[in-house]
């Protein structure tokens, strides 16, 4: 079954690739255009979920137009905006990957400032016609833009725009406000070329996009049993379940991630004894999925912590939001014990306390303020991160809750 | 240059002022004194020395010949040189004019008219010798490759002259003048010793390579005249002076001693001569004991360990002694006519010449001081010092090319001596001052506009620890040619191709041009600050009129200069201006304090044979720092009296020297502004069709409909031109079944539209449907609010209360948060971070109109 899950892994990246080729034909142009004729170009992929994909579409559309030039592989270089994090490091990448002739190994020498001579030095003494053009692709094309005096963008993008070396830059970014952040003149020297990857697919397409994922493709070894799953793919839309399911997931994100998580998780169900995916595994995969992490926690607890959290939520109901302490709480605690609780021990402060900080530990409550030396903890002030509707789902959930506590839980004033 | 700089050296005057101007409060002096404390020498430099300048690089000093001292109404010491040019200061391409090997030794007789012949006395390092030689002669085998060097040329910025029969003899005449001093001031300054030299004609040194007949008649003619070869060794004798007990070790750092064998030998010899010299009576000189001296010299090289080429050498110099003690014994008082033995190498001979030389004047000094003996002694010291180099040097010349030099050199040499012959009386005629007086005159016509010769900028390749050159790989396939009329056009409208003119820029142009041509012509520096908005041609135009100007200057209608640029974004940090502006300037690569200092010097100090530096600084505002100290720097250059720099700065602002620039910067950048202004549309549909140049891929309406759009957006030239290139990508792709068509109005649009609209309400309506309800809900939680902010908190309240309306499954707080964090990466939202889970603020980054129109349409 590993297999089958690697396979799909596989399927996944390849599905990728065509469906978003499709978006950018015209953008195709703009590439090849630049592989035939070796112009200069910057464009910034603008988009949200679809980044790496139009980061493998490039590489492949690169790849696949077929010329000869195109398999000079040198002439392709990838930057991470989240690994060259400052333009020196950013430098010392280029310089490596270029291969130029101040590095020896993979260890580039001299200094920063030095650094960037040579590599505009370089870059200037190319020409168009003879020297081999450049792709840079920089990811995260927004961190760069931060580095200092976006020096590294201004003089790629000036090299793009100057009769040296032919450089395309492919910045990829998920920001639609990228051209904001660049300076004046850098943003000057950028082509303005934007394409802009949009999910702009409807459910049809999505369920059509699911059944591609899920077939096996016709080389799998086994076609018996490639032609029993297939079909069983082809049915399964039609489930009212599945179908509700799927719904929900394109309604919640049309980010194509979130749907190869889903039936990654579906799939693992699958065994020798269960071959076949069905309704009941998506939507056990759905509810995973969508599990609130935070409110499962809850179901975690002990009755104390519960209760504590109780108190916190009706402090937050009177003070209307605003921050609360330990002392707050516990006096809140002992209204409940006090006057109603027969089910509950009175449990001593220090205890208390214990299970106030457990909930602390677990950022189920979180300090305004870092906690200081000085200040007591009892009076530290506090803020709750859950939600009315979250404490009450998981008391609906936590198992054998005392029958007072839920009913303190609906309403503070259900015990006078 | 470093010890240089802190040895303490004083500049004193030589002697009193032999004659002074009232009006111009300047008197004019012989010698100059160059006193240097750490060494504790002392060398005189008088009139006629050939000198050593320091240039604008430490390695690389200049050759000049020292013409008149003088002190001006400042208390400035002043000097007027003729310069001489080494081959790397003449321009690459003028280069191939010579059709000859040029040996580092030679030097040309400069005559290019721009260069400034007054320079300050401070920059005067040593006297050095310079020897005038006939075109087609062969070097002489030099004995001290340093400090000897020879002319044969003469260079006047065009083309590559022989030396006029005049100059060649100036020149040797400069040389015998130099002795020819009385030495009246030996009583002035006891420490400097100028021991009064006897003449002795050059021919007799000459005479040795010369058959005997010839020499007869030179002999008698030139026999008061003293040998000029010996003379310039003199005068580097004195250089290397030594007053002090303490100088004796400095003066074996001093002499150019090669080998450890040299040393030894010189050493040896130093303490062999002290002690003969104490025997000598100070004032008799007499011939028997000097021989004696001479053979104790002789006897000291078998002591060396030595080589084969060091027995030769021992060889040689028993020769060379040999012969000068025939000399001593035959013609006391120089006339050198037995030593006409041919020898069997010339070098050998030349060595005997000069040594013969050196014997003769220090025989022949009436009094010999024990200071004179020592320079004696030391003379003879270095001399030796000097056999040994020159042997060592001939270990890799072979010597069937000395052979065959040398009978070339026969040749030439009696010809240069027939015209010496001819020009001596009248010169001896001449005084000094006479001498100076006419080249005196070539002072004012110092800034004149004239040719000088272009120092070609050397492609600066950074260092790297191996000195790589940068290369990016070479293709394998040659680039395509453009197919089609589109693909035509998209290359001319691309940035980089550079049009044959820039168009609607004349006026700035013109401005700039006058602006730089004037400061040329002068000779000054200055400023000018241009300012403009991105994409208006600033960098293209100031690039167009240094290339203007380097063409002028190639036609000889102006002084030429040397460009430099740097753009402040190219650098990495402020103070690497001055690292690129130094290597760009000289090559020399140093740290950016370093820079600073020798920046500084070179444009604050009179630089002799500078030419005018026109800087281009781009992108001035990243040259901030706090303290402004670069830009001060910058500024304060041009400002200074013999700085030659032009400084043209190139920024955005308009207001930048007011806005961020300290009083005292902003001052020295003067009020020479321009501003570029924003290109109209009717000057961006003339660049579009400039740059098109008649081609038929636009429609007239669609280059006004760009021109239109970008000048009411911002005139920025780039932003057109890009317009227009994807203008011509969406024609190329609507109709690529079709025949191919031109660009229409309907492409412009969709180029714009695609350029420039907003991404954002594409980007709404392209979510997903909890996306966009969450945006609803974000705008209900503002108008309940009344504030423009919001806790997801709320949000979430909000977007559960709009799901229940729609009847929909609500989310969790989980999925609201994702939710939130995806908008805001795609920056709809701005969000804080995310640790504050849900107290954390949201707000729009759009206007809530445009949320409420992307939504509305569903």
């Amino acid at each position: 079954m590993c297999f089958l899950v690697s396979l799909y892994r596989e399927n996944f990246c390849n599905f990728n690739f065509q469906n978003v080729k499709n978006q950018f034909s015209c953008d195709q142009i703009v590439l090849s255009n630049f592989l035939l004729h070796m112009e200069s170009y910057c464009l910034a992929g603008n988009g949200e979920e679809l980044l790496d994909k139009f980061l493998v579409a490039v590489e492949m559309t690169w790849r696949g137009v077929e010329l000869p030039i195109v398999h000079e592989k040198s002439s392709f270089f990838f930057f991470s905006g989240l690994l060259q994090t400052n333009d020196k490091v950013a430098l010392k990448e280029i310089t490596r990957q270029l291969q130029l002739e101040n590095v020896i190994g993979d260890k580039v020498f001299g200094s920063f400032a030095e650094n960037l001579a040579f590599l505009l030095e370089a870059l200037r003494k190319g020409d168009r016609t003879s020297s081999c053009p450049v792709l840079f692709i920089l990811d995260e094309f927004d961190l760069f833009v931060h580095h200092k005096n976006q020096t590294l963008l201004y003089n790629l993008f000036d090299i793009s725009q100057s009769a040296q070396t032919p450089v395309t830059v492919i910045g990829l970014t998920c920001r639609q406000d990228i051209l904001e952040l660049l300076e004046k003149r850098v943003k000057s020297r950028f082509s303005h070329r934007q394409i802009y990857l949009m999910n702009s697919f409807d459910f049809k397409q999505y369920i059509r996009i699911f059944k591609e994922q899920l077939s096996l493709p016709a080389e799998f070894p086994d076609e018996s049993f490639a032609q029993r799953w297939n079909n069983n793919v082809q049915r399964l839309p039609e489930d009212k379940t599945v179908q509700d399911t799927l719904q929900n997931l394109f309604h919640y994100t049309k980010d194509l991630r979130s749907l190869h998580l889903l039936l990654m998780l579906a799939v693992s169900n699958v065994t020798v004894h269960h071959p076949l995916i069905t309704a009941s595994d998506l939507q056990e995969a759905s509810r995973q999925h969508r599990m609130d992490s935070r409110a499962n926690i809850v179901h975690g607890l002990s009755v104390l912590e519960i209760c504590l959290i109780i108190a916190m939520k009706h402090l937050n109901d009177v003070y209307e939001g605003e921050p609360f302490n330990f002392q707050m709480v516990y006096n809140e605690f002992q209204k409940f014990i006090q006057r109603k609780a027969h089910s509950m021990y009175n449990f001593e402060k220090p205890v208390v306390m214990k299970a106030f900080e457990h909930l602390l530990q677990l950022e189920l409550v979180k300090p305004i303020e870092r906690p200081s030396v000085r200040a007591q903890r009892e009076y530290l002030l506090m803020n709750l991160l859950l939600d009315n509707n979250q404490i009450m789902d998981a008391l609906q959930a936590y198992p054998n809750c005392p029958t007072d506590v839920k009913q303190w839980a609906a309403s503070s004033l259900s015990w006078l | 240059m470093n010890t240089r700089q802190q040895n303490k050296i004083t500049y004193s005057w030589y002697g009193k002022p032999m004659s002074s101007d009232r009006k111009l409060r300047t008197s004019q002096y012989k010698g100059i004194l160059i006193t240097s404390e750490r060494s504790r020498t002392e060398t005189c430099i008088q009139l006629g020395n050939f000198i050593l300048v320091e240039g604008e690089n430490a390695d690389q000093p200049f050759v000049a010949q020292l013409l008149d001292l003088y002190e001006d109404g400042a208390q400035q010491k002043h000097a007027v040189v003729q310069w001489f040019s080494h081959i790397t200061e003449i321009p690459q391409n003028k280069r191939k004019l010579l059709k000859r090997e040029i040996s580092p030794q030679e030097v040309f007789f400069d005559q290019v008219p721009g260069y400034d012949t007054d320079i300050a006395v401070e920059t005067i390092i040593k006297s050095i010798m310079v020897i005038p030689l006939r075109l087609g002669e062969e070097l002489p085998v030099m004995l001290n490759k340093e400090q000897t060097f020879y002319v044969k040329q003469s260079w006047d910025g065009k083309c590559f002259k022989a030396l006029s029969p005049d100059t060649f003899s100036k020149l040797k005449e400069a040389r015998k003048k130099e002795g020819g001093i009385p030495n009246s001031s030996n009583s002035l300054i006891p420490s400097d010793i100028i021991s009064p030299l006897k003449k002795e004609t050059e021919n007799v040194v000459r005479s040795t390579t010369k058959p005997k007949n010839v020499e007869l008649e030179i002999e008698s003619k030139h026999s008061a005249s003293k040998s000029s070869l010996a003379k310039e060794r003199h005068s580097q004798r004195v250089a290397n002076d030594v007053k002090t007990p303490t100088a004796r070790k400095k003066l074996q750092l001093n002499s150019p001693i090669r080998s450890p064998k040299g040393r030894l030998l010189g050493s040896e010899v130093l303490e062999l001569l002290d002690d003969l010299c104490d025997a000598v009576a100070p004032l008799e000189p007499s011939a028997t004991k000097r021989r004696v001296k001479f053979t104790g010299i002789l006897g000291s090289p078998p002591k060396i360990p030595c080589a084969n080429e060091k027995s030769k050498s021992v060889l040689d110099t028993a020769e060379d002694w040999q012969r000068f003690k025939d000399t001593i014994q035959l013609s006391p008082h120089s006339k050198v006519s037995d030593s006409n033995e041919k020898a069997k190498n010339l070098n050998v001979k030349d060595d005997t010449i000069s040594l013969i030389g050196y014997q003769k004047r220090c025989s022949q000094s009436p009094v010999l001081s024990p200071c004179s003996r020592r320079i004696c002694v030391q003379k003879t010291n270095t001399r030796i010092a000097e056999q040994v180099s020159i042997l060592n040097a001939l270990e890799l010349n072979q010597e069937e090319d000395f052979l065959s030099s040398s009978d070339s050199s026969y040749s030439s040499s009696s010809e240069e001596e027939k015209d010496d012959v001819l020009c001596t009386p009248e010169k001896k005629t001449k005084s000094s001052r006479t001498l100076s007086t006419p080249k005196s005159s070539r002072k004012s016509s110092v800034h004149t506009p004239a040719k000088t010769p272009k120092k070609t900028p050397l492609p600066g390749t950074p260092k790297t620890p191996r000195n790589a050159t940068p290369e990016i790989p070479r293709r394998n396939h040659a680039a395509q040619k453009p197919a089609s009329i589109l693909e035509e056009a998209r290359l001319r409208l691309h940035v980089s191709a550079i049009p044959e003119s820039l168009p609607c820029r004349e006026e700035e142009f013109q401005d700039i041009y006058n602006f730089v041509e004037s400061k040329l012509i002068d000779g000054t520096g200055g400023c000018m600050y241009i300012s403009g908005v991105p994409g208006t041609g600033k960098t293209a135009t100031v690039h167009e009129v240094i290339s203007c100007l380097q063409q002028a200057a190639e036609n000889d209608e102006l002084p030429s200069f040397q460009f430099v640029e740097i753009n402040g974004m190219k650098l990495t940090d402020p103070h690497q201006a001055y690292v690129q502006i130094l290597e760009l300037l000289t090559g020399q690569k140093v740290t950016a304090t370093h820079a600073a200092v020798l920046l500084a010097k070179l444009f604050n100090t009179p630089g002799p044979k500078r030419k005018t530096t026109v800087l281009v600084v781009d992108e001035l505002d990243l040259l901030w720092t706090r303290k402004q100290n670069v830009m001060y720097n910058l500024f304060d250059w041009p400002t200074q009296k013999h700085s030659k720099l032009i400084i043209l700065a190139i920024a955005n602002t308009m207001d930048l020297p007011e806005r961020i620039m300290m009083n005292r910067v902003a001052s020295r950048l003067g009020l020479t502004r321009m501003s570029f202004q924003p290109y109209t549309y009717k000057q961006l549909q003339q660049i579009i069709s400039s740059r098109l140049n008649g081609m038929k891929a636009f429609e007239e309406d669609a280059i006004q409909l760009v021109s239109r759009k970008v000048a009411a957006l911002s005139g920025d030239a780039r932003r057109c031109l890009d317009i227009c290139r994807r203008a011509t990508e969406i024609c190329e792709f609507a109709s690529q079944k079709r025949t191919p068509e031109i660009v229409r109005m309907a492409h412009i649009t969709e180029a714009i539209d695609e350029m420039f609209s907003s991404p954002y309400i594409n980007a709404i309506r392209n979510a997903s449907l909890h996306e966009q309800i969450f945006l609803k809900a974000i705008l209900a939680e503002f108008r309940r609010a009344g504030v423009e902010e919001a806790t997801v908190q709320q949000v979430y309240h909000q977007h559960i209360a709009l799901c229940r309306i729609e009847g929909m499954q609500s989310p969790t707080i989980s999925e609201i948060m994702a939710i939130c964090s995806r908008l805001g990466a795609c920056r709809l939202l701005l969000v804080e971070s995310s640790n504050k889970y849900l107290h954390m603020q949201v707000r729009l980054n759009i206007s809530q109109d445009d949320v409420m129109y992307a939504l509305k349409d569903e």
